[in-house]
């Protein structure tokens, strides 16, 4: 290829085959030099990572050579006490239901958002919303995060968790699931900041993948003369669910990890209780709470709690990857 | 080409006078961060030597003097008097402050509730759940209490302010001691976390039937209710200036080696049961014997002149009997 390069410029091929021969070397060195800068890039990530991971596990060690397994299933949280009693149960139980609540509100909105204005938006309002989505995401969390502890959490506290707590009151599992009393730092509050968060992800990714769909396509399916609701169903979320999924798992891996407008509005209580208006904590939020004035096995605890989080996007993500697959593979059939 | 030239000049006779006064560092606390950085202003305008204080927190300020990557820490909680020995550090009282109960209830206006220790332990228990409690209404037989739930605020982070309100709750009650104990995070058995002081003062403004606990200073700003304790000597006190300095100058610190004294339910008729002192740490055989005898001056100025500033920003001097001591301790123990 290289060669044929080289015979074209006339230039060159009039200097003789000698420096044709040089030229040629050159040209592989710079290949070479590509190669391995690009290669040293990926494999630099690879080396960062395993540096977190190793200072990550170093920090936890005391922690661990502490408590160990019953790290994972205690659900105390007891720094103060004389030796600390640490047990991660709460902040995982927080970080798992904040992140589910969060999704389950983000996912059909953000779709709803993105078929909307893929398929049915007038053209003059296209604008408006993306930008109003694109906004959304560049809002700094800690701007969510005095949000939620000003506005949304007072109006929730006042008007939504009182209505939910009487409509359920009774309600076997549910009544439990909506007990009061109500309050601003909830684990419902600091899920739906989540939902708004990372609907913008979900939201994004969708409204790209969905404009992959090829037009013939859907134009079939209108024509045989399908409804807006059966082409979006059956060609337009088919077609792209792989890009949707790899949407809805970035807006995980987000709400899994999300520290600053949770740690305002979520009440640091390590305390599992069934009800979601009750305060709680999460993994990120305990450790941007108490680490500043821990020391000892405490931030040891701490830093097991980030380790733990690292596992547990790692296997989030795992999870979704292997989902990929499957589907990819039965697409393939 | 001039005024380029001038510019060159001038940055350079900045950088010369910046490097020549060495600023003196410092980390840690973050409740006296807002004095001691008043306090570095005014002293730069005096002498034009500049102070560079981080707050990053009580248990990071004694890493970091520990590390002698600074010239002093600070910390809201003091080091054992064996800790200092083993890392050869001094450490004084450098300020105080006061620790509030505040509330949100209806009709009840700052200072007019009266709560001792033990009811406010029990409240942070959960045993105490509604505010109509004979507890509470045995000691506040004149106030029209409501039947309402007591809805329970504490810090979200861990903090100084919390390591000295848990101290006095579980020097006043037993219980307390034993199911909590004192800490700067504690495992609270009831209750909404808020982050911060302003956190606290925030939800217990906008929660009806609250209560939480907040630096003096907070409690003043945004104008909440607060209530008036009963103190070890059984009396009712009002947080004031003069209830705080009370509570200082009570304490035995001749008694307490290294300044190893948590100013909670100190003795004294008028002394306020809930105040704090903020410490400084630093070696005493330092390696850099100029920086820490800067430091040592600018210390000295804010004891002389930094009262007024400190009482203008809500905190409390040292009583003059405190400064006396730490001055013949720094003559006494730190090498220059």
């Amino acid at each position: 290829m290289a060669d044929m390069a080289v015979d074209t410029t006339g230039l060159q091929a009039a200097a003789g085959p000698f420096d044709r021969a040089k030229a040629l070397s050159a040209f592989k060195l710079g290949d070479k030099t590509f190669y391995w800068a690009t290669r040293a890039c990926a494999i630099s990530v690879l080396l960062i990572l395993g540096g977190i991971i190793l200072s990550l596990f170093v920090g936890a060690w005391p922690a661990i050579q502490e408590f160990g397994l019953s790290f994972l299933t205690t659900a105390r949280w007891a720094p103060a006490n004389d030796p600390p009693v640490l047990g991660a149960l709460g902040p995982i139980y927080g970080t798992l239901v904040t992140s589910l609540i969060a999704m389950m509100i983000a996912i059909p909105v953000g779709l709803g958002i993105a078929i909307f204005l893929t398929e049915l938006c007038p053209m003059w309002l296209r604008r408006p919303i993306g930008l109003a989505i694109e906004l959304l995401a560049g809002i700094p969390s800690i701007i969510y995060g005095m949000w939620g502890f000003f506005v949304l959490g007072p109006f929730l506290a006042n008007h939504f968790q009182p209505a939910m707590i009487a409509l359920f009151e009774g309600v076997p599992v549910l009544g439990d699931i909506f007990a009061g009393p109500p309050s601003y730092l909830s684990l419902f509050n600091a899920s739906l900041i989540l939902a708004i968060m990372v609907l913008p992800f979900i939201t994004a990714i969708s409204v790209d993948v969905f404009k992959t769909v090829p037009p013939v396509l859907k134009e079939a399916a209108y024509g045989v003369g399908c409804t807006t609701w059966e082409v979006v169903r059956s060609v337009v979320i088919p077609y792209t669910r792989v890009g949707v999924i790899g949407g809805i798992m970035l807006a995980l891996g987000r709400a899994l990890g999300e520290t600053m407008a949770v740690t305002f509005i979520i009440g640091n209580s390590f305390r599992i209780t069934g009800s979601i208006f009750s305060p709680g904590t999460t993994i990120s939020a305990a450790i941007a709470s108490e680490f500043a004035e821990s020391d000892g096995l405490h931030q040891s605890g701490l830093i097991l709690l980030g380790l733990l989080l690292f596992i547990l996007t790692f296997m989030v993500l795992a999870a979704a990857r292997l989902l990929l697959m499957r589907l990819e593979m039965k697409a393939g059939k | 080409m001039n005024f380029i030239k001038a510019i060159v000049a001038a940055g350079m006779v900045a950088a010369s006078t910046s490097a020549f006064a060495a600023d003196i560092t410092g980390a840690g606390a973050s409740f006296p961060f807002p004095i001691y950085s008043k306090w570095a202003d005014a002293y730069k305008k005096e002498t034009g030597n500049g102070l560079n204080y981080q707050s990053i927190g009580s248990g990071a300020g004694i890493k970091q003097i520990i590390a002698k990557t600074v010239t002093f820490g600070a910390t809201d909680a003091p080091l054992k008097p064996e800790q200092l020995e083993k890392e050869g550090l001094a450490q004084w009282p450098m300020v105080m402050g006061a620790i509030v109960p505040v509330m949100n209830i209806e009709g009840i206006k700052p200072g007019e509730m009266v709560l001792d220790g033990n009811t406010l332990a029990k409240i942070y228990l959960g045993e105490i759940k509604a505010w109509n409690d004979p507890a509470i209404a045995k000691l506040n037989p004149k106030l029209k209490l409501p039947t309402d739930a007591i809805a329970v605020v504490r810090r979200s982070d861990g903090s100084g302010t919390t390591f000295n309100f848990t101290d006095y709750l579980s020097k006043v009650s037993a219980d307390w001691k034993s199911k909590v104990g004192s800490g700067t995070a504690v495992e609270w058995p009831v209750g909404v976390g808020a982050k911060g002081n302003e956190g606290v003062a925030g939800n217990i403004s906008q929660t009806k039937n609250s209560i939480g606990y907040v630096e003096y200073a907070y409690a003043k700003q945004n104008k909440l209710t607060y209530a008036s304790m009963i103190n070890s000597a059984g009396k009712t006190v009002q947080p004031t200036m003069a209830s705080f300095q009370a509570a200082a100058a009570n304490a035995d610190w001749a008694k307490a080696p290294g300044y190893y004294l948590i100013l909670t339910n100190q003795p004294g008729d008028a002394s306020w049961p809930i105040a704090a002192a903020t410490f400084i740490l630093m070696h005493k055989d330092a390696t850099d014997k100029a920086a820490s005898t800067e430091a040592l001056k600018f210390f000295k100025w804010a004891f002389e002149k930094g009262g007024k500033m400190a009482e203008e920003l809500d905190y409390v001097p040292m009583p003059d009997s405190v400064v006396k001591q730490v001055e013949k301790t720094w003559a006494s123990e730190i090498k220059s």
